[in-house]
This record gives structure tokens, C-alpha cells and sequence, in this order.
């Protein structure tokens, strides 16, 4: 429910400063698309779109934003306007992607070509890590864990995390710093292990 | 989680207020965009656009009244297939240029884009029952070669302004699918077009006369969803940043 409702804040507070940019607030202008930029890349990356190309497409959406902020209406959401601009900038890049033509006539440069998928292991490594990962977040003391869980992993900002968990914000630093470093312990210690 | 940068939290959000090179591009895109901002006009709602548009087809409408065969409407549209395939063709322009305007907003339902299809349906059903009635009836009154040429140039001629006009609103959106906007608008306009052929048409449909509205329309929005999709993909993906052409 809580979660419910900062989502709703976020979307009622990115649709008045779109509202404001339509206006000419460079300011609020400035703020809504940096906020944007991690929300563009989130869905980008949900599309399959990777590396350097995760940048073209941030950039892609936040010029197409602009191209286009006089068709958002403020009596709807903004996010769905964003996602249906955002989605549409990945799948270009992905058919641009897709249509970069390949060497395939030279021997040695089509054997040498390093293949961009996953390697077969890959899938396997990064489930084990996410799960090591878990295991170490679950073990930090409650208001550290919290801290780590809201800030770094779901990426909110402390306002949302301080009204969320109704800890004060600098108690949510402290936590955050504290869980880091116990993180940072826990993980170099289990490194340590694996590597003998 | 080494990087030193990204554990102040006294900032809204650690993992992206503290750019690395890479988001470098990312930040000054941000700092160009906000500087070259200016206030916009907001577009007005696809509903609203449509209606305009409408109001284009009708004032055409009205300068070819003198032209028209109003005594001969009167008897056409006393057959029902008449009557209804004209019906079709009226909401077919008007559900298509509907969702054209719906398509060029983003975030909009792509469900929009099938909004034509029940008012096509009934169109070119009733106009296909117009055949049949010529089968049956062979000494219906049938088009002459003459006359077939005379709907096909009709057609054209009126529905290019209509596509003209309809792709210049559309530009001034953000069509995310250039070339299904511009293909819906093409439906509009042949429809449009062929309503407003109704007060001109000399004579019942034909299997040969649907066959030229069917090349007629098909023509219109092949041909707008190649020109009009080239037209409006300039519109929705600016390759450029401010201070450099296209904006």
C-alpha cells in the first residue's frame, strides 16, 4: 500500500513538472529528465537492449521527449507516455542492431568476431550471484538491510525511502553506509573463500 | 559498490546523480535540452483534431454540391446497399482518421488502429452486395469504361489534398509508427473521397466498379504509408540536438 502510494506521488510530481516544462520551466525541465534517465534505462534494458546501447537509447527517448512534449495531455499519466517512447527507441535500436552487417567472407575476422550473447555459464553465474547477494542482504541487521534494499537495490531516493520505512533520513544514511560496509566484509570474505 | 562516489546518499539518488564518464553524453544531452527549452502549445485531443479535419472534408464536400447529381442521389440512396456502403465509407473516414490522431500520441492503445475495421467491413460488404444485385439483375444500370475512369481520377484527385492536409496535422504530433499513422490517414482520405463520390456516382456498383474503388483505395494508403510514413518518421526521431538542424 505504501509502495502504492509513492508510486503515485512519483507519477502525480513527474506530470507537474512535464505540466511546468510545457510552460517553459527549464529548471523543472532539467529535474524531470534526469529523473527520467534512469526510468528509460530500466525499460530499455527490460526490452533486451544492452551496453553501449542502453546510452543511445536514453538519449534517443530524452530527444524524442522533447520532440514531443507538447503532446502530453496532464489529465493522464505520464509514465505510459514515457514507457510508449521509451519501448519504441529500444526496438529501434534493437533493428538497428540486428541490421549492421557482419563479416562473414573473411575466415580469420569471422572466426575472430567475439559473439555478443551470454556465454552458456553466464545465466547460471549471474543467478549464483544474485543469490549470494540475497543471502548477504538478509543477514544485515533490520534498518541496514532496509537501507541497502530501498536505496541501492530499488534505487529510490531517500525522501521515498524515509517515507516508506518512517526512519529519518539520516538514519537512513547511517544504515546505508553501515550495510555497504558490512556488505563489502562479508562478500571480500566469501571472495576470499572461493578463490582458495 | 567500491566506487566511493556512489555511497553518498545525501543525494536524492546514489546510482545516478554521480555521473561516470560514460553518462557524461547522457548529462550534457540533459543540460542542452533544458537550455534550449520553450514553452509549447499543447496539442489539442486526437477527438478534437478529428473533428477539424472533418470539418476540411466537408467544406470540399460542400464546393462540389453544384456539381453534383442531386435528383439521381435521392434514387440511389433509396437502395439499401447504397445507402449503407455510403454509411460505411463516412465512418470508415471517420473512425480511421480518428485513429490516425489517437496513433500519433504516445502512450496511446495501439487497440485504436482496429477502430476502423467494423465500419471497412460494412462498406465494403454492402458495396459487395451492390455486385451481387448486378448479377442478378443484368439489366441494372452498369458503368461504362468512360465512367470508371472518370471515379478512379475522382478518387485521387480528391483524396490527395485529404491525405495532405491529414499528414501535416499528424507531423505536428509524435507518431511512434510512422507508417501505420500514415496508412490510417490514407484509409481516411479514401474513404472520405469515395463518401464524397456518392452524389456523383452515375450509376450501381459493379464488381468492376468496387474493383476500382478497391485499387483506388489501396493505392491511396500504400501510397501514403510510404511517402506520409517517410514524411512523418522526421517527426518522431530526431536524431539531432538542439542548436544543430531538426529542432
Amino acid at each position: 500500500m505504501a509502495v502504492r502510494a509513492t508510486a503515485l506521488s512519483g507519477e502525480v510530481s513527474l506530470s507537474a513538472a512535464m505540466q511546468a516544462a510545457q510552460a517553459g520551466d527549464a529548471a523543472a525541465y532539467r529535474d524531470l529528465l534526469r529523473d527520467c534517465v534512469p526510468v528509460i534505462s530500466a525499460m530499455a534494458r527490460a526490452r533486451g537492449v544492452q551496453g553501449a546501447a542502453l546510452d543511445d537509447v536514453v538519449q534517443d527517448t530524452l530527444l524524442t521527449v522533447h520532440r514531443a512534449r507538447a503532446t502530453y495531455d496532464p489529465a493522464r499519466p505520464f509514465l505510459p507516455w514515457l514507457r510508449a517512447i521509451a519501448q519504441r527507441r529500444a526496438i529501434d535500436a534493437l533493428r538497428r542492431k540486428g541490421r549492421r552487417p557482419q563479416e562473414v567472407h573473411d575466415p580469420l575476422a569471422y572466426e575472430a568476431r567475439a559473439d555478443p550473447g551470454p556465454l552458456p555459464g553466464d545465466d547460471a553465474e549471474r543467478r549464483a550471484r544474485a543469490t549470494v547477494l540475497a543471502a548477504a542482504v538478509a543477514h544485515l541487521p533490520d534498518g541496514q538491510r532496509e537501507a541497502i534494499e530501498h536505496i541501492a537495490l530499488r534505487e529510490l531516493s531517500l525522501e521515498e525511502a524515509s517515507t516508506l520505512t518512517g526512519r529519518t533520513k539520516g538514519a537512513l544514511k547511517v544504515n546505508f553506509h553501515r550495510g555497504l560496509k558490512a556488505l563489502r566484509v562479508s562478500l571480500s570474505s566469501r571472495k576470499e573463500d572461493t578463490d582458495v | 559498490m567500491s566506487d566511493p562516489a556512489a555511497q553518498d546518499p545525501s543525494r536524492p539518488n546514489p546510482f545516478r546523480t554521480n555521473p561516470t564518464s560514460r553518462d557524461r553524453s547522457t548529462h550534457d544531452l540533459v543540460e542542452d535540452l533544458a537550455r534550449s527549452l520553450t514553452p509549447v502549445r499543447r496539442l489539442a485531443g486526437p477527438g478534437r483534431r478529428t473533428l477539424v479535419w472533418s470539418g476540411a472534408v466537408l467544406t470540399v464536400g460542400l464546393l462540389l454540391v453544384p456539381m453534383s447529381d442531386v435528383s439521381g442521389l435521392r434514387a440511389r440512396l433509396g437502395v439499401p446497399d447504397l445507402h449503407w456502403a455510403a454509411l460505411g465509407a463516412i465512418l470508415t473516414a471517420l473512425a480511421a482518421a480518428l485513429a490516425a490522431f489517437q496513433s500519433s500520441v504516445p502512450g496511446r492503445s495501439p487497440a485504436w488502429s482496429l477502430l476502423p475495421l467494423p465500419p471497412l467491413v460494412l462498406w465494403l460488404g454492402a458495396s459487395g452486395l451492390g455486385c451481387l444485385r448486378g448479377w442478378l439483375a443484368p439489366a441494372a444500370n452498369l458503368a461504362e469504361p468512360e465512367e470508371m475512369r472518370g471515379c478512379f481520377v475522382f478518387l485521387m484527385g480528391v483524396s490527395l489534398p485529404l491525405s495532405v492536409l491529414l499528414v501535416l496535422m499528424l507531423r505536428r504530433a509524435c507518431p511512434l509508427r510512422p507508417n501505420l499513422t500514415a496508412a490510417l490517414g490514407g484509409l481516411a482520405a479514401a474513404a472520405a473521397a469515395a463518401a464524397l463520390l456518392v452524389p456523383f456516382h452515375p450509376h450501381d456498383a459493379t464488381a468492376t466498379d468496387l474493383l476500382v474503388h478497391l485499387v483506388a483505395v489501396l493505392l491511396v494508403v500504400g501510397l501514403n504509408g510510404l511517402f506520409g510514413g517517410r514524411l512523418l518518421d522526421g517527426t518522431a526521431g530526431p536524431r539531432s540536438r538542439p542548436g544543430e538542424a531538426g529542432l
